[in-house]
């Protein structure tokens, strides 16, 4: 599973660890997760993100 | 600082800090200002708090127009501590039961700052705020420059609180631009330089949204240094002149020596530079501060780097700057690396791997010296800086 970075601020989305505090478990593909996801640092859109 | 009303009914109840010289490691030659700005209406609005040491100057400042007990709502544009270290101070005497604007991100952010428990209201973006004859529109503006960021626009005056956006490191009696005129140009962009230039594209989106948006700005006050009445179109040009990170011809070169040999090289490369029209500016790490040179390579199209070979190292100052340089992603440069060595040699390709990984176009393998640079090693050096130049 691919592992994406945040072009804003360069938080990594690590599949393995997903976003618990947005209700994103762990074991999600980043392809997955809902669009209306964000950054969890920054607040950017999931489109703002690229593959490590 | 006396609180100067900046349009009716609106002041700026700041604070100068003249005398610090080192903000977290930025070099603050005239020192620098914490604006924050009273609104006086119907309802009563204090935009930002300052730097924690200055809380009861503003608290003064304020006292001079209104009792801060009659402040019915507090905006935090941005949760830095130079804009929210007075917070705890201010709210315990506005009140602490008064609400709190910010973003959301501010909310979460200013949490990890302050245990207290203030009364939060976290915006959308575009949310208003009605405070009598005064309308606030609160736009958010996520990492510009920090994940809390946002702006804070009155309608009816058309005046934009811009948070850090626009700022510069500058205290002076002066608070306007036209007092300042073209002055005050290198303190704003060399903030630019060094605390926006990463987020250069998002700067670029924002200011096609707003220009989409067809907001009329009046008036541009920033959190630090003058702000912009008599053309707030100039510093937004600028910024968007700068996030596009468009070159002039001119080249920095920024190295440290031991035996000045690694300088005589710098010196050498400049002239070759200087033969084909170059502007070049040759800096020594030890003499500028790395937020001067940041400045300066800002609107560089080559940034050269020179280091001595130290104990199959780098010089330590390279280091540093190196660091700071790629923390801070700047675009669209060319470059070439130098240095002087004893025995062994490594720095140059170092400085080659470090600027490869900041993706500078390199334009040439570098020169290497052992020792002292003879006639030969200083035309070789001399043909490197006009080779830089042939590549502009």
């Amino acid at each position: 599973m691919d592992r994406y970075v945040c072009t804003v601020c360069g938080y990594v989305y690590d599949p393995a660890l997903g976003d618990p505090d947005s209700g994103i478990k762990p074991g999600t593909r980043f392809e997955d997760i809902p669009d209306g996801w964000e950054c969890p640092v920054c607040g950017a859109a999931k489109s703002d993100f690229e593959k490590e | 600082m006396k609180p100067v009303e900046i349009a009716k009914g609106i002041y700026d109840v700041g604070v100068n800090d003249w005398n610090i010289r080192d903000f977290h490691g930025y070099s603050t030659h005239l020192g620098t200002s914490y604006n924050a700005f009273l609104i006086v209406d119907s309802k009563i609005a204090l935009i930002d708090a300052v730097k924690k040491e200055f809380a009861d100057e503003l608290i003064d400042n304020i006292s001079q127009i209104v009792d801060p007990r009659k402040i019915d709502v507090v905006i935090s544009n941005h949760t830095e501590m130079d804009h929210s270290g007075g917070l705890a101070r201010i709210m315990h005497r506005v009140g602490e039961d008064k609400p709190l604007y910010c973003s959301k991100m501010g909310q979460k952010n200013l949490s990890l700052h302050y245990p207290q428990h203030f009364n939060y209201h976290a915006v959308e973006n575009g949310e208003t705020l009605s405070l009598g004859h005064h309308t606030l529109t609160f736009m958010e503006t996520r990492m510009l420059h920090w994940p809390d960021s946002m702006f804070t626009y009155v309608n009816e005056e058309k005046i934009l609180f811009s948070s850090d956006a626009f700022g510069q490191h500058y205290a002076g009696f002066e608070k306007f631009d036209d007092r300042m005129l073209d002055d005050i140009m290198p303190h704003a962009k060399k903030y630019f330089a060094n605390i926006l230039l990463p987020f250069a594209p998002l700067i670029l989106k924002l200011v096609e949204q707003v220009t989409a948006m067809g907001l009329d700005i009046r008036m541009i006050c920033p959190d630090h240094g003058i702000l912009w009445r008599k053309n707030p179109g100039k510093i937004i040009d600028a910024y968007v002149r700068w996030s596009r990170q468009d070159a002039v011809r001119k080249a920095v070169i920024v190295y440290d020596t031991m035996w000045h040999s690694t300088e005589k090289m710098a010196y050498a490369i400049a002239d070759g530079l200087s033969e084909q029209g170059v502007a070049v500016h040759p800096m020594h790490l030890r003499k500028w501060d790395r937020s001067d040179i940041m400045a300066e390579i800002l609107d560089a199209r080559a940034v050269v780097v020179g280091s001595p070979t130290l104990n199959n190292g780098l010089f330590p100052t390279l280091g540093d700057f190196l660091t700071y340089m790629k923390g801070l992603k700047p675009k669209n440069k060319i470059g070439a690396a130098f240095g002087s060595y004893g025995w062994s040699g490594e720095a140059v390709k170092l400085l080659t791997q470090e600027l490869e990984g900041m993706k500078f176009e390199m334009i040439d393998p570098g020169v290497k010296v052992q020792y002292v640079p003879d006639e030969k090693a200083i035309a070789a050096c001399f043909e490197l800086g006009k080779k830089i130049g042939l590549a502009m």
